[in-house]
């Protein structure tokens, strides 16, 4: 079976070992012509779409959530099996047992789910409730380890949204795996790896914990089996054609998605290993472009409707029901052919043929040397669609090789070797506002962090304050990675990724992920501290909850190194002092500045700031310059961001960039023409990151006012796109304000 | 070497090919009714920078250039500095920086020869095809346009000529075809810009306390625009 399954592959390593990597490097095809051979949706693909369509508005009108099964745990087969349309999908398979009703997870955390449901006017069944009467849950787990101290940072504001309540994420499992070796050849693998452990001299408490996992991860490797076989399909041998390559890899994730509520659950690098097999189908002539694209559509269709149920606070940090179902397409292989083939470009062609959406997340991954029709044609797509993100694949190629995946928005990890143990972040204004407050929190006057000398002065010292910075950034990061360590500690005890992990080589490198919020905002307080004067401000407590700036100072976001250096330094600083306190399984360190769109709520937690900002209004987003401070155009700002150092923030740094079309170019191929310039220039100066959003602001304003002007409006935000009428108004208001770059 | 400058656009995606570093200075000598900056007019505004300060910062922007893309200088009207411009362009050409000139045309024509030696490519604004219109609308000359356009004819250099569409001042066709057949009579001309007319400008207006002369005229559409484009097209 395995050899019919494998025909016509060339031979490699990839035959004896686990090796996806080895499968796509022996057998891929690149191509690098024009897109002219894809094809537009067929009658049947139009027609499910629709339907999907139908039901996504009938979600909307029921205020966000279809509907809720609260009388089953979701997991790998807890549902029978659901269809969006059965005589007519090519691909199968979804959460639950009816399109867009979602399932409860309380592994994560029980009041969570309790919540999530009454919010949504139901109630979690007694039967759900009673099969966790005895039993932990991850939350709990946490809550009962956590110290005061880091209750007390949580309640302020200082960290904010930490993964202790629900599902970590950003794990993404080698989905891929299950279609080149079947799922019996996996397990056999893991079995084989859990032998040699056990064979092992002392069992400590890793080794001890390891045998544990594997087991769960056979277990469930079992499980997705019968999952499979529930909707007719047998996986536990070889995918021997491309439709059934992209349904085993689809099962796959599925399993993940049913077992897993974490906040991002993203989908890895599948369109070149899915290549191998449209295109040995296509050589077979069993298969027609035509077809190869309907399958593409039908998968995407299916990862549209992948849902979590999650609260309303939750929406407040993560707006507009993100799964972050990323997938990254496009660079270069470290032999220097480019990874872009023909299915790269069916992928990016789902936003044509079933309209533009926020989900996949799709990533290109971008270098210098990717061919110049895949340019343009991604370009094209992102002033069509504003669906898509870049990111730098000549940075990420130099540390992780060419078969690495961005989980979430901008967490790059090799595919199946690398896992990460995620973070939230932390509110570095807010402790620019403590050091200069003692410890207190500069809203609640509450004793935060430990007491220490208040500033005196009345006008800010740049020294003084660096040094009080300096003393509390330790605390900060101390408490900071104390609770991450607990809270990873309690996930793998209570919420283990049993499924993921069990797509993933049984060593697998760890990462931790802290994230930083704010770092604009925090580098132009300095700047105004250090440039101009800034006059404190304080109530009849001694409290400063004010500040004035008297004269002007350089803003982030200009090109100008006298502010972005602060920004530099700021990062560094936090990455060494994050670097000092030991983690949880010797993870790696990792920094991201990212917000997600929780820059809004860290702004309403933090009081005014020394840059001028006023208490409670939003900061940028990610790494973003603040709102309107950028006076020389675009490039100044991305030439400030470039200047941030990936070295230290291997989690990403993500900028959001928004132009009106008419700044862009006179017309379509100019426009597309300067993106690719833009691009090239931002990322050749070592930048990460980009969002790219080509639309007027008008266009937002109509959409605010009447949600009926443009209802699948998609926007990308830090690091995912949304559809913008799942933000809050809130939210939306936020995005208006923002920087769109205009000619003069 | 110093000259006034209003500001800087890191990204100039519509003031000549791919993208462009472009320089604002200050100070006109036109009055133009549609003006858009009318914020440049007076050369006693705007900061000082030195050909230097200038040159380090558009260097910044060299990966952004590609093959197409470069510094171009506007305004205000550049000529009116001309020393100063053409120290600049002799450097970003050391620089083998593409250098393109957006000017009105008006000008010291001895400074301006001074400027072309080192300019790649000139936008020049013509704006009207009458002297009686000129005088009008900008109190400029006419004449003195044309003798700046057989200036650029004569040291060879290439030429696109931009033309402001305002509805019912300059948007009849009889008006974008004299300025078309007007164009293609310099042997350098290589395409016509057609310029919508917008009022974004009124703003600027407002907070200087002047008049916007157009204030009740129209803004000129997209599809207004693409017609006249159209019929220069199928010349």
């Amino acid at each position: 079976m395995k050899n019919e399954a494998w025909r016509n592959f060339k031979t490699g390593t990839w035959q004896d070992s686990i090796d996806i990597r080895n499968f796509i490097q022996t057998n891929y095809t690149p191509y690098e012509k024009e897109p002219d051979f894809l094809e537009k949706p067929t009658k049947r693909t139009s027609n499910l779409m629709a339907k999907l369509q139908g039901l996504m508005e009938l979600e909307k009108s029921f205020g966000g959530v279809l509907d809720i099964d609260t009388s089953h745990v979701s997991s790998l087969k807890s549902y029978k099996p659901g269809y969006l349309d059965k005589e007519n999908e090519i691909i199968v398979g979804i959460q639950t047992d009816r399109p867009l009703k979602r399932g409860v997870n309380p592994f994560g955390g029980l009041n969570m789910t309790r919540k999530a449901c009454e919010e949504y006017g139901y109630t979690l069944s007694e039967k759900v409730e009673d099969e966790f009467r005895y039993r932990t849950t991850h939350n709990d787990g946490v809550f009962r380890a956590y110290t005061e101290e880091i209750k007390t940072a949580r309640h302020t504001g200082i960290i904010t949204g930490l993964p202790d309540a629900y599902g970590r994420g950003r794990i993404i499992g080698d989905y891929r795996r299950v279609a080149l070796y079947g799922i019996d050849k996996l397990i056999e693998e893991k079995e084989k790896d859990k032998e040699l452990i056990g064979a092992s001299d002392s069992l400590n408490t890793d080794n001890i914990r390891l045998l544990e996992e594997l087991y769960q991860q056979i277990t469930f490797l079992g499980y997705l089996k019968e999952m499979a076989a529930m909707y007719g399909h047998d996986i536990s041998l070889p995918a021997i054609n491309a439709k059934q390559a992209v349904q085993w890899t689809y099962f796959a994730y599925l399993a993940a998605i049913k077992e897993q509520n974490g906040a991002a659950m993203s989908l890895g690098r599948v369109s070149t290993f899915l290549d191998i097999y449209f295109n040995r189908d296509l050589e077979e002539g069993t298969l027609t472009e035509q077809a190869a694209q309907e399958i593409m559509d039908d998968f995407v269709i299916h990862l549209r409707m992948a849902r979590h149920l999650r609260t309303p606070d939750y929406n407040e940090l993560f707006a507009g029901d993100p799964l972050w179902i990323t997938e990254v397409v496009g660079g270069m292989g470290l032999d220097g052919r480019t990874l872009v083939t023909k299915n790269s470009y069916r992928m990016l062609n789902t936003l044509y043929n079933l309209g533009m959406s926020p989900e996949p997340n799709i990533t290109i991954l971008w270098s210098k040397d990717l061919p110049l029709a895949f340019k343009q044609f991604a370009a094209k797509i992102s002033c069509d669609t504003n669906s898509i993100q870049y990111e730098n694949d000549d940075l990420m190629r130099q540390s992780l090789g060419d078969d690495y995946a961005i989980a979430c928005c901008v967490s790059a990890m090799t595919v199946g070797k690398d896992m990460q143990f995620f973070g939230a972040r932390v509110n570095l204004p807010k402790l620019l506002l403590m050091s200069l407050n003692g410890g207190k929190d500069e809203i609640t006057g509450i004793q935060a962090a430990p007491k220490h000398e208040a500033y005196t002065g009345e006008y800010l010292e740049y020294d003084k304050v660096c040094a009080l910075l300096d003393v509390y950034r330790q605390w900060l990061a101390k408490t900071y990675v104390n609770a991450m360590n607990t809270i990873h500690y309690m996930h793998d005890k209570y919420a283990y990724e049993k499924t993921q992990m069990a797509l993933h080589d049984t060593k697998v490198r760890r990462l931790m992920a802290f994230g930083i919020a704010g770092l604009s905002v925090l580098a132009d307080s300095l700047s105004a501290i250090k440039y101009a004067k800034v006059k404190c401000i304080r109530d009849e407590s001694g409290l400063i909850t004010d500040y004035e700036v008297e004269g002007q100072y350089p803003t982030f976001g200009n090109d100008d190194d006298r502010v972005d250096s602060l920004a530099v330094e700021q990062v560094k600083l936090f990455y060494e002092a994050l670097k000092k306190n030991p983690t949880y399984r010797d993870a790696a360190h990792t920094v991201s500045v990212l917000t997600i769109t929780s820059n809004v709520v860290y702004g309403k937690k933090t009081g005014s700031t020394p840059d001028g900002r006023k208490k409670g209004e939003p900061f940028a987003p990610g790494a973003n310059p603040m709102h309107n401070r950028e006076k020389n155009g675009a490039l100044a700002s991305l030439n400030s961001v470039a200047k941030l150092p990936y070295d230290m923030c291997k989690d990403g740094i993500s900028n959001t960039f928004s132009i009106v079309p008419q700044a862009l170019g006179h017309d379509e191929q100019t426009r597309h023409a300067n993106l690719i310039s833009i691009l090239d220039g931002y990322f050749i100066q070592n930048a990460h990151h980009l969002n790219v959003n080509v639309l007027n602001r008008e266009t937002l304003m109509e959409a605010y006012k009447d949600p009926n002007t443009h209802p699948n409006l998609t926007i990308r935000v830090s690091g995912y796109a949304v559809n913008f009428h799942k933000l809050s108004k809130e939210q939306q208001m936020e995005v208006i304000s923002r920087t769109f770059h205009e000619a003069m | 070497m110093k000259g006034k400058i209003h500001s800087y656009q890191s990204l100039g995606a519509v003031d000549g090919p791919g993208l462009r570093f472009v320089i604002f200075m200050q100070g006109c000598p036109l009055r133009c009714a549609y003006c858009h900056n009318p914020d440049t007019w007076d050369i006693k505004g705007g900061e000082e920078y030195s050909v230097e300060q200038v040159v380090h910062k558009a260097l910044k922007y060299k990966p952004y250039f590609a093959r197409s893309g470069g510094v171009t200088v506007s305004g205000g009207e550049p000529l009116l500095q001309w020393e100063f411009v053409s120290e600049l362009f002799k450097i970003l050409h050391e620089n083998n920086i593409h250098t393109a000139l957006d000017t009105s045309g008006v000008g010291d024509i001895e400074g301006a020869k001074k400027v072309l030696e080192n300019t790649d490519l000139v936008l020049c604004d013509l704006k009207f095809s009458t002297e009686d219109d000129y005088v009008k609308y900008t109190k400029g000359s006419f004449a003195k346009v044309i003798e700046f356009l057989k200036l650029t004819e004569d040291m060879n250099i290439p030429l696109w000529i931009r033309h402001v569409v305002v509805p019912g001042l300059t948007d009849s066709e009889e008006n974008v075809l004299n300025i078309y057949n007007l164009s293609k009579q310099f042997s350098n001309f290589k395409k016509l810009e057609l310029l919508p007319f917008k009022k974004i400008c009124i703003s600027k207006y407002n907070s200087m306390g002047i008049d916007f002369p157009l204030k009740d005229y129209d803004e000129c559409t997209a599809s207004q625009i693409n017609k006249l484009k159209k019929l220069i097209d199928t010349i």
